[in-house]
Order: structure tokens, then sequence, then C-alpha cells
């Protein structure tokens, strides 16, 4: 099936420019599969746009950036780029005229894959249709609309360099850091940004907030990260969208729907090794509030009413459909930006080929005013052996302020 | 004039159970299949909202997700020397509009229907003689055994998850479950609800009298399941709120619970929602359908061509779509002659309401198939003998919902309105509880379908016309079953009792069931049936009639476990169909 559909591709690879191997099956299949571990269609497809022929605004802290057409097309997308082209952007972030590429496209990441690897996906993106898309990539506003100002930011903060496998470390390791530091780009939304919006080095995979949604811990920390979760545990989430502890919604639904479910086995489990052995400071646990707190009072009348239907009394959730809540490492990440969100505007699963439900957590936003959510929010943080800082009203405010017009 | 469109393997008429089921099948094995809707795509994560999903007001009451009788509706009448007359606003029954169909608003009842009913004109007559059929009768034997279908119910059973007690594994009987069903393979998915005050008081009663009562089979599942589609549901709540909705809990089984999430990642497979089919078109011979005729929301009309076609809306507008079609004779009442609309059956409902002095029955904890049944007086579990009719009924104790709009019940006299009414309802909700018999309609040459003569749809055709009554049998049999149901209601304490029968004509107007089967019946003759026995249209080998319509007759049970069934069995013989075309019997 999926070699007719590469035949039924082959005139498209002809009329669509500079050469590409057009019986160069293995480089494209070899180059489809690194697509979809650096999960490309994810930014460079617009809301129910062509696959790959850009134009999903972005949010950046620094203004919007509209994602490029990557499908070679000579006027709008990438069909006039030769294979050292993409090396260039992948590794410099740099446009084959020597223009600076923002950090929105993940070239610090990029740089670490293997000049071998970029050829096959140069080739699987010469195998797309050409689509004409024109995106206008000028949207930032004054000062950050000034590219040249990126190449301080390199300086600061941009290391080049393609991966140098650890001799010390197992090959599956090794394999893992590869993918999660490289096409991967896991960093990219689970280590905090500096004020300049890089990566901060020192604290790698130890959580962010992205787009509202908190990206968590994924060091492993036993208490804020994935100190509790086997390698298996990781495999399964990253290939189902699920684990007996959690669903995965927000971002990292589509990661998960569109790259990791499609990944091999192989790779996922070199990824879950990789992060099983990301040590973390192991930040001690806080101790829960006490159950006699007014605002536990609260949350628990408030959990009881509108959540234990599903999460049940214990928190212990229904397993595939409702996650559960005592141990969820969502729930006590320091930043309690998705479960705000999750109460307030709702959520809804990754569906997977082997899970395939994508139960939704409906929105509740509509009758908890912020004191309510913040207080079973903090119940939520602080029961069943959970434990984490309370969460104001005012937090609720300003994150419900955000969703909404995210949503509008 | 319609425009045509690229062939598909597969054209789906309605995407409910059973057009979802075989979209899912058939599209798995890389066939291209369309399902073509007439109402909307519902789903359960956009469409229910657990916080607005218990909202009487708009789906029980504004039937919400009903089809409007502005875009299809039906003509009625108790008998042919009438004239029939458009339904308005349903009443008697609540067809669907939409994804997932009557599956998505159903209580949830899923039943398989008894040995004897699949050759119940060959069995009465063995047991009682040619004399026990009533006058008038068109009681045919199904053309396919309870043998045959129990791999298909069993199917069907654990795609839906269904919750219950098996009353006979392989021969044994079983403890606790129904020891008059078929010969089962295996138990259910999950184990039955947990049943209320009610039903305990109604085992007791009815243990004592010697019956055998047990938990119904139900699709509002007991604990969590996942279904070898691969899709998850949750524990169901007991909130109360089944039928007339849909369930935001992913507790009750429904195409969007068990089948969608699977089918909507089939790349081969399409849906086209708000797309009205008009027509199944035929080749010239008429021997061939080539596809099918849609409008679509804005008016526009479209052919699909297609290899199959696949009829799968509701069971009535199944049969009005082959009689538009002009796919296999219309039955004519008066020369008794034709098939299509043919044996329209529906169901009697009868039994007694039970007051009770201090009982507490909670009703608003409940569930569409929350409830205890006992079979002794369905199907041929008895000896019909001294009785002089056909048929039975399964009785059963259930709160279905305590909801605070359509729920107050009082005693007969008391007044209906202002603060006597008030108090009387006070005084009653919690203290009544009602035994009932949901009993089987035979087949008769007066009750029929066919196209009516004056009413049209907006899109100009003519509305199927009902033409329906109770007969004396079905009289005689409802009668005597609400005399068993007080007989129950007594022994189980009830102060005082009141015996709900079947009086007066057939009306449209209160609700009673949305049972309504036949017109496009299955057989083993071409002369009194639509379809052979693998629901393959006799007069076009590559139409396929799934649902209700294709009861013979009806029995004592809710359908949808045998239309489960039925929709499985016929997908092995359209997978055969596939291997070499053709008519899958000879007539």
């Amino acid at each position: 099936m999926r070699l007719r559909h590469l035949i039924a591709l082959l005139p498209l690879i002809a009329a669509g420019g500079a050469a590409a191997e057009s019986d160069n099956y293995v480089d494209i299949a070899r180059g489809k599969a690194l697509v979809t571990a650096g999960d490309c269609v994810a930014c460079h497809t617009a809301p129910g746009g062509t696959p790959f022929a850009g134009g999903l605004p972005l949010q950046t802290p620094f203004g919007v950036i509209m994602t490029p057409n990557i499908t070679p097309d000579n006027a709008t997308g990438i069909g006039n780029w030769s294979a050292n082209d993409l090396a260039r952007a992948m590794h410099e972030g740099r446009r084959p005229g020597g223009t600076y590429l923002y950090p929105a496209f993940p070239y610090p990441y990029y740089t670490k894959v293997s000049r071998a690897d970029v050829e096959a996906i140069y080739a699987y993106l010469r195998s797309l249709p050409a689509v004409s898309n024109s995106v206008n990539r000028n949207t930032l506003p004054f000062p950050f609309n000034i590219r040249l100002s990126m190449s301080g930011w390199n300086a600061l903060f941009f290391t080049p360099g393609t991966f140098a496998a650890d001799p010390k470390r197992s090959d599956e390791f090794n394999r893992g850091a590869y993918l999660a530091e490289g096409l991967g780009h896991c960093g990219a939304c689970h280590t905090p940004f500096n004020a300049f919006g890089a990566s901060k080095a020192s604290q790698y995979l130890r959580g962010n907030q992205i787009d509202n949604w908190t990206a968590p811990n994924i060091t492993n920390d036993m208490h804020a990260g994935l100190g509790k979760w086997s390698v298996d545990d990781i495999v399964q989430y990253l290939k189902t969208g699920q684990t007996r502890f959690s669903l995965a919604s927000g971002p990292m639904k589509d990661v998960i729907e569109n790259s990791t479910s499609k990944m091999p086995a192989a790779d996922l489990k070199a990824i879950a090794v990789y992060l099983r052995e990301r040590g973390a400071a192991g930040s001690p646990a806080p101790v829960p509030l006490a159950s006699s707190d007014p605002r536990m009072q609260a949350g628990e009348a408030i959990f009881t009413d509108t959540c234990s239907a599903c999460h049940m009394r214990s928190g212990a959730g229904v397993e595939h459909m409702f996650p559960k809540l005592a141990g969820n490492v969502v729930a006590t990440q320091d930043d309690p930006a998705s479960l705000i969100r999750i109460v307030v505007a709702g959520g809804r699963a990754a569906a997977t080929d082997e899970r395939p439900t994508s139960p939704a957590m409906p929105s509740l936003g509509y009758r908890l005013d912020d004191d309510e959510v913040a207080a079973v929010v903090t119940y939520v943080r602080n029961s069943w052996g959970n434990a984490a800082s309370p969460v104001s009203a005012d937090t609720v405010r300003a994150l419900r302020s955000k969703v909404t017009r995210v949503g509008e | 004039m319609a425009r045509r469109l690229p062939r598909k393997d597969v054209v789906i008429v309605g995407l409910g159970w059973t057009g979802s089921i075989l979209a899912y099948e058939l599209a798995r094995t890389g066939l291209e299949v369309v399902a073509i809707e007439r109402g909307p795509w519902r789903d359960t994560a956009a469409d229910f909202n657990i916080g607005t999903t218990p909202d009487e007001l708009r789906y029980a009451v504004r039937h919400d997700m009903f089809l409007r009788p502005k875009q299809e509706t039906l003509t009625m009448r108790n008998n042919p020397s009438q004239t029939a007359l458009p339904i308005r606003k349903w009443g008697s029954f609540l067809p669907g509009n939409g994804v997932g169909g009557a599956g998505l608003h159903w209580n949830g009842q899923t039943w398989r229907f008894l040995p004897d009913d699949f050759r119940i004109r060959s069995h009465m007559i063995e047991r009682y003689g040619e004399s026990i059929l009533p006058e008038g009768n068109h009681i045919q034997d199904w053309p396919v055994s309870y043998d045959e279908l129990e791999p298909y119910y069993d199917k069907f059973e654990y795609v839906a998850g269904i919750s219950g007690k098996a009353g006979n594994i392989k021969g044994d009987i079983q403890p606790g479950g129904n020891p008059f069903e078929g010969v089962r393979e295996r138990d259910y998915p999950t184990p039955p609800m947990t049943q209320g005050f009610a039903q305990g008081l109604f085992t007791k009663a009815a243990t004592g009298l010697g019956l055998h009562p047990f938990p119904r089979p139900s699709a509002n599942i007991s604990i969590a399941y996942t279904n070898p589609y691969g899709c998850s549901m949750a524990p169901c709540t007991y909130c109360g709120f089944c039928e007339r909705f849909g369930c935001a809990n992913y507790s009750k089984a429904s195409p969007q619970t068990c089948v969608l999430p699977a089918l909507v990642r089939e790349p081969s497979f399409e849906a086209r929602t708000e797309c009205e089919v008009t027509k199944v078109n035929l080749s010239v011979d008429g021997k061939t359908a080539t596809g099918v005729t849609y409008v679509d929301a804005s008016g526009e009309e479209w052919e699909q061509p297609g290899d199959i076609v696949l009829v799968c809306a509701y069971s009535l507008f199944n049969v009005r779509l082959l009689l538009l079609s002009g796919i296999g004779k219309p039955y004519d009442q008066a020369s008794d002659e034709g098939v299509v609309g043919r044996n329209y059956a529906y169901q009697t409902g009868s039994g007694s309401t039970a007051f009770f002095e201090d009982a507490k029955f909670n009703p608003f904890a409940a569930a569409g198939s929350l409830g205890v049944a006992l079979d002794d007086y369905n199907s041929d579990n008895f000896d019909h003998g001294p009785h002089g009719f056909v048929g039975g009924a399964s009785i059963t104790s259930a709160h279905t919902n305590g909801r605070p709009i359509q729920y107050h019940p009082t005693p007969k006299g008391a007044p209906t309105w202002g603060s006597a009414w008030k108090k009387a309802v006070h005084e009653t909700y919690q203290r009544v509880t009602n035994v009932g018999a949901q009993g089987s309609v035979m087949s008769y040459r007066n009750n029929y379908l066919d196209l009516d003569p004056t009413y049209k749809d907006p899109l100009g055709r003519p509305l199927l016309r009902m033409t329906f009554d109770y007969q004396d049998n079905e009289r005689k049999m409802a009668n005597w079953m609400a005399d068993r149901c007080d007989e129950i209601a007594k022994a189980m304490g009830a102060k005082t009792t009141q015996i709900n029968r079947l009086v007066g004509p057939w009306s449209v107007v209160p609700y009673q069931t949305t049972h309504n089967t036949g017109g496009a019946i299955m057989g083993s003759d071409p002369k009194t049936s639509v379809l052979n026995r693998y629901l393959q249209s006799w007069d076009v080998s590559n139409v396929f009639v799934m649902g209700a319509s294709a009861f013979p007759q009806n029995a004592g049970y809710n359908p949808t476990g045998t239309v489960g069934a039925l929709t499985y069995w016929a997908l092995d013989a359209i997978f055969n169909y596939l291997k070499s075309s053709g008519p899958l019997v000879q007539p």
C-alpha cells in the first residue's frame, strides 16, 4: 500500500524542480520516519491546511511567527533548496542566502542531526507534492523583526555541532539522546526559557510553560519528574498516549498523535532509557496542605460534586478513560497551568491506533469561578499523597483570561 | 441534475449502529467506504459536556436529537378503512437523527431473542396446533436460527461491553441468570449493574412466586471496559439520563463510544453528514444497484456510484427508501400480495403501578437498562394452551429515571394541577414503582406500511403511511401479562396497585416504544419476504438492508441486540458476496 503510494507520487517528483533521486525509496522511507520523529508536520501545517505547506501562527514571547511552506514548490516552498541548504538551515539556523532563522525553528536542537539523516529528510520532503502557499514570513514586531539580531543570540545561546555519542553509555542511551536532543527537540518545550527565549541549559528538561500548558519536568526526579515511571511506562505513553497514571492532552496530544505513536518501538525505548537516566537535583517533596485548610475543604466539596463521578473520590480515575489524579505528575508540577486550564477550558486526550477513544474533559469554567477553580485545583494538588503549592484565584484569573482569548 | 461523484466500493445509507459496524469492518479491509447520513455529526467529546447533557428540557421535552417532523414524518391510521394523517409531533415512538441514530439516545437493553422466537410459527403449530394462530396473521419463521446467530450475538455484546449475567453457558444453567435463554458460549463481557431497592423487592417477591428473576442485560455498563476495537468505556454513574440523551460519561454503548473512534481512523472511510439519500439507483434491468442519489445541506443533488449499497437507516425509513427506489414489490393489503411494507409490527406495554407506604425508591439513581426482569411469561416459556394467544412478554422492575420535568407520578384520580397535585407528587415520588410487561406483537395482513397517496416531504416524495392497531391476540396477551405484573407488585408489598391494561385503539400521542419492526423482512420465500436469510434483497443482489425492518414479527424484547447480531451475520455474507457476486440464496 505504501509502495503504491510512493509510486503514485513519482510524476510529482519529476515535476517538482530540483532533482531528488526519484527511485530512492530507502532514503525517502527513512526520511519519512525522521520527519515523523521530528514532528515537522505539527508546525509546518496551518489549521485545516495541506500538510507541510506552512502557515501556522506560532505564538512566541516576541510575537507571532508564521511557519514556512516546506513542500518542494519553487515559488512559495523550498523547491529551490539543495540538500546543503537544508543542512545549513538545520545545523546553523541560516537560510540559503545566509539570513538568520528564528529559533522557533528549533535549530539549536536540529544541529545535532547527522548529515546522513538530513539527506534522508531532504529526499522525503522532495517527494511531497509541491503546494503553492505563500506565507508572510515577516510578522514579528520591531525590534525582533531584525533577523540580523539573531547573530548575537546565536553567539550567546547556540552551540552548533552534530551529536557526539558518549562512548561510556550504551548504544540505546545514545540513540535515545540523539533523538531526544536532536530531531525530537523535547527540550524546546520541556526546558525553561531565559529572558531571550533560549532554553536554559542548566535546567534541561525540568519543565516549562508553553501556550498556557504545563510542559512538565521529564527528568528522573522522583517528585517533580518521571521518577516513578518505568521505561515501559514512558514507551506506553509515547506509543498510546496513556499510562496507568496519565492521559496525554494539550500540545503533547499532538506530538503523540503525529509523531511518537508512529515511531518504532525501539526508538521509543531508547528515548525512555535516555529520559530515565536524566538525573535531576531531586528537589525535596513539599509538605501537603493540611486537610483542615479552608481551601482544601472547599476544594473537596467541589471535587466531590463536580469531579468524583469520573475521577473517583479516591483520585484513582478510570483506566484508559479518566486520568488518575493520585500521583499524577501533571497535577503536582510547580506550575499549575495545565491543571487550571483543563478545569477551566477542558481538554481532550490523544487518540492513537491502540487507544482510539480520546475521551474529553468538559470545560467547567462556565460554572466554577476563580476562587472555586483555585480551591479544587489546590485540593487535587494536595490529596491522596499529592503535594504541591496551593493555587491562588489570581493565578486562575490570569490563566483564564489567556485561555479564553486563545479560544476566541 | 445530480452531479456524479467518483465510485466507491461500498455506499452506506445511515451511520447508526449497523452502518458504523459495517463501515468499520469493511473499511479496515481496505475497501473504499462512504457513509451518507441525513443528520449531523455527533461526538461524545464535542457534543455531550457532562455539565450540559442532563438538560431535560432540551433533549427530552424538545427532542433535540430526534428527527424533525419537518424533515420527514409519516402518516398514520389504525386500519385500512381510515384516512391516514401526518404525525406532526413525535409521540408513540422517537426516531433518531444524526450520527449514532437511535443507538445514541437509547436506554440500552441488549437482549437475545429466544430460540423459539426464531421458529415461532412452526413451534406453536407443533405444540398447540394451527388453531392457536390468530386470525389474519402473517406469522413467519425466521430464515435463521438462534444457534446460527449465537456467535454474532456474542460479537455484538462484546463490542458493546454489555453488563449482564449469563443464564445458560454451553447448556449449564447459571444461578442468577435467565434459565430460559438460549445456549451461549460465554458470559457477558461485564458483570451486571448494581440494582436498586425496587429490584431487590421484585427479586424476592418473584422468587417467592416460583419465578426466575435476573438482572437485565445492559448497555449502561457496570465497570470500565475496552472492546475488541480498542474503544474504551467508563463505568455508569447511574445519573438517569439515558433515553433521549447522549451519555457524557462514555458509559452507554453507542456507535460513538464503541465503533466511531476506531472507524474515523480508517483512511478509506468517509462520512458525509447532513446529506439525505433520496433514492437507491438501479440499472436499467432493475437487478443491480448502481449507487445512490442524495441531497446535501445546501440542496445540491449528488449521485454517488457504488458497487454495494447497504441500507442502514432506521427501520421505518429503510422501508420507505426501498419503496421510493422500486426495490422489491410493494405490499398490497387488498390482494395480500407484494412484500415491501408487509409485516410491520410494534410492541405492547402493560403492567401494574405499585404504591408503597414507607418505601424510598430514589428513582433518580437510575439507568436506562438498570432493572431486573423475568422471562417466565415470554415467548413460549409457559403453556399457552389455556390462554388462546400467541406471544409473550418480558416482565420487569426498573427505574430508568426520576427526572424533574417528566417524572412526577401520581395515583389515578389525583388532581392534575395546583397545590393538590404538588402534594400528590410529593407524596408519591419516592413511594411508587412499577412492574411492567413489554410484549411481542405478531404480524398481520392489516398491519403494514406503504406510501401515502396524499402527503409528501419537502422534496416532494410521498411520506410513509403506517396502518397499525393492536389485534385481539395482542390485547389478550398484554392484559393477561398486566395481571401477572399485578401479582408480583402485590407480593412486593405494595399497599395499593393500579393495573395498566391495553385499552382503546393504538394512539400515536403518548410515548410507548421506538421498537418499530418489519416492513422489509427476511424470509425463505421471495413471495413473503424482501430479504433472504443474509439480509440481501431478493431482487437487487448488491443491496443489503440492516435493522429491525428485517424482523418477520416482533418479540417481547428490545430489538437492538438482535439488530446487532444480524449485522455481524450479514457482514460475513457480504464478504462472501464480495468473493463472488450474485444472490447468496437462489429463490
